[in-house]
């Protein structure tokens, strides 16, 4: 079937296609441009388009008056951005990134190196398909699982009062606690394909070399795991960094920088809040590039 | 390389981090067959009835048909978008190859709050309406990479020698797409499709920018926070939220993983 068809292809072939093809084949520039053109212009159109606009956006002004915005060239957005109101905002997301990048490395390191080194190639399998199920469970339905452990009358509460203990509520610890939940799997992955690369030999040369399991670990296998470790945190740095969700939702009282734009976004004062868009995505855009440098591309 | 209490402190730790990523999904299904209908704990005993409700709700149901549609559709493009950047990567060296990659890796790891006020203001300079379209476009975006990446994995496990075969035994080169090229990434793209449709079902924090009134399920979900008498419904919500993500996901890992073997066509 398969071999009288092709044959029957090649025989009766339309002579205008045949010709198509030779010409393509001939100039392998004009098929890339046939490739990547469709690809490439709709993200260029689109996406860097509309970073671009946000960019001049930050560069023009609201008339208090009518709200309408006025496109005539201010740095009044970017001085704005000095207030301190803007500068503790972004200083406590940042450290709230940090923390939460930290928390989920150390606590993504044990399992991911027992699905890389120790686990059997079917308990493997069977972690990744675990970790990587709630990557994708639904976000808001995290975030709401959270509100329900943490409310007053929810499970924390409900488990840890026979010990005579009290969760810690709405704030910024719970805070810190969700995000961690939210973007643990982020890390995990990343890590456990770092890891799984790491050849066992080396390994093995550091115990043949005298070296306990605990300067192994500190020696050979740390230095090994960092760019998977930044990788990962890649991920959740930004995913902290971007998000005014969760915030609202777990820590209302405070602000971050998510929720700054938002409100900007909302007032609607478009300049400003786009000035201020233009500081996380300046941080992500260094961040991308340190970690480009410390070789973390290759681990994604 | 760790000794027994090495291995025995690494399977500890991996089980209670298991347990701390899955006791809180876990409690909202609970919640969601909750005979009480309110959010104290321990639930009070088994109900189907939050489930009718929800089947019943109009709002609920026009939520979830406009998050199929629109993950469907920023799905389409996606596919078209990614097969297409991925072939040229895979098969080709051209000046800027790695630019390419960089920048459809950029969308999805931008903060969700700079590429929502960056398309939102554009649509908004750009005089163009938001809402489907504007969603749809905005998914897209960072959907895009998820087929480019499962494409471009595929077609760097394949060797090129089968199409050169091809070449050789005299087919021309979109008969060779036919019949040799994209029987090989035929899963590939479903898998990336599906990772594209779960994670644009799930999407919010760009889509709150550029909704403009339309209803997408999680937008549906963050309203129902505020309203307390359809708490019960969140949770069927999202126990329907938390299948339709993680379905696919689970279909699109079977997929890449099995027929990662070279040469099966």
């Amino acid at each position: 079937m398969m071999v009288t068809d092709s044959t029957a292809d090649l025989v009766s072939t339309p002579s205008f296609r045949r010709r198509l093809a030779a010409g393509l084949d001939r100039r392998p520039w004009l098929r890339i441009v046939l490739l990547l053109g469709l690809p490439l212009l709709a993200f260029g159109l689109v996406y860097l388009g509309s970073l671009v606009i946000l960019f001049l956006n930050a560069f023009w002004q609201r008339d208090t008056f009518t709200g309408f915005i006025i496109r005539d060239f201010t740095l009044e957005n970017f001085i704005d951005l000095g207030r301190p109101v803007f500068i503790s905002v972004t200083l406590r997301t940042l450290g709230m990134a940090t923390a939460v990048t930290l928390t989920c490395a150390v606590i993504a390191f044990p399992i991911a190196y027992y699905m890389a080194r120790v686990a059997s190639p079917r308990v493997r399998g069977a972690l990744v398909v675990a970790v990587l199920m709630p990557l994708w469970a639904s976000y808001l339905i995290k975030i709401y699982s959270w509100k329900l452990i943490l409310s007053e009358d929810g499970v924390l509460n409900w488990a840890l009062s026979p010990l005579g203990l009290h969760g810690p509520g709405f704030g910024e610890i719970g805070l810190w606690l969700v995000f961690v939940y939210l973007w643990l799997p982020y890390m995990i992955l990343p890590l456990f394909a770092g890891l799984e690369r790491i050849p066992s030999s080396v390994l093995e040369a550091s115990a043949d070399l005298g070296a306990r399991s605990l300067t192994t670990f500190r020696r050979v296998i740390l230095p090994l795991a960092i760019p998977a470790l930044i990788a990962g945190s890649i991920f959740t740095f930004s995913l902290t960094l971007g998000d005014y969700i969760t915030p609202n939702q777990i820590a209302s009282g405070k602000q971050f920088i998510g929720n700054l734009i938002l409100s900007d976004f909302g007032v609607p004062n478009l300049p400003l809040a786009a000035a201020e868009a233009l500081v996380p995505l300046a941080i992500i855009v260094v961040y991308l590039l340190v970690a480009r440098r410390l070789g973390a591309f290759e681990a994604l | 390389m760790a000794g027994r209490i090495g291995k025995f402190g690494l399977v500890a730790a991996s089980i209670a981090t298991l347990i701390f990523m899955y006791v809180p999904l876990s409690m909202v299904i609970a919640y969601a067959f909750n005979k009480s209908g309110t959010q104290i704990w321990p639930p009070t005993g088994f109900t189907l009835q939050w489930v009718s409700d929800a089947l019943a709700n109009p709002g609920l149901k026009a939520a979830f048909l406009t998050s199929v549609g629109i993950a469907l559709s920023a799905t389409l493009i996606a596919i078209v978008l990614g097969s297409l950047a991925a072939l040229a990567v895979a098969r080709h060296r051209f000046f800027g190859r790695d630019t390419v990659s960089f920048v459809l890796v950029l969308p999805i790891s931008m903060p969700g709050v700079v590429t929502g006020m960056a398309l939102s203001t554009t649509f908004a300079t750009t005089d163009l309406p938001l809402g489907f379209m504007a969603i749809v476009v905005g998914h897209a975006t960072f959907c895009v990479v998820l087929v480019y990446n499962n494409v471009l994995a595929r077609m760097r496990r394949v060797s090129g020698s089968l199409e050169e075969a091809s070449a050789d035994l005299g087919a021309d080169s979109f008969q060779t797409f036919r019949r040799v090229t994209f029987p090989q990434m035929r899963t590939a793209i479903l898998a990336g499709a599906l990772l594209a449709f779960a994670l644009s079902f799930d999407e919010v924090i760009v889509t709150f920018f550029v909704a403009g009134g339309v209803k997408t399920l999680p937008l549906w979900i963050l309203e129902s926070f505020r309203l307390a008498n359809q708490v019960a419904l969140v949770n069927v919500a999202g126990l329907a939220a938390i299948l339709l993500s993680v379905i696919p996901v689970y279909i699109a890992t079977r997929l890449t993983s099995d027929s990662s073997t070279v040469g099966r066509t």
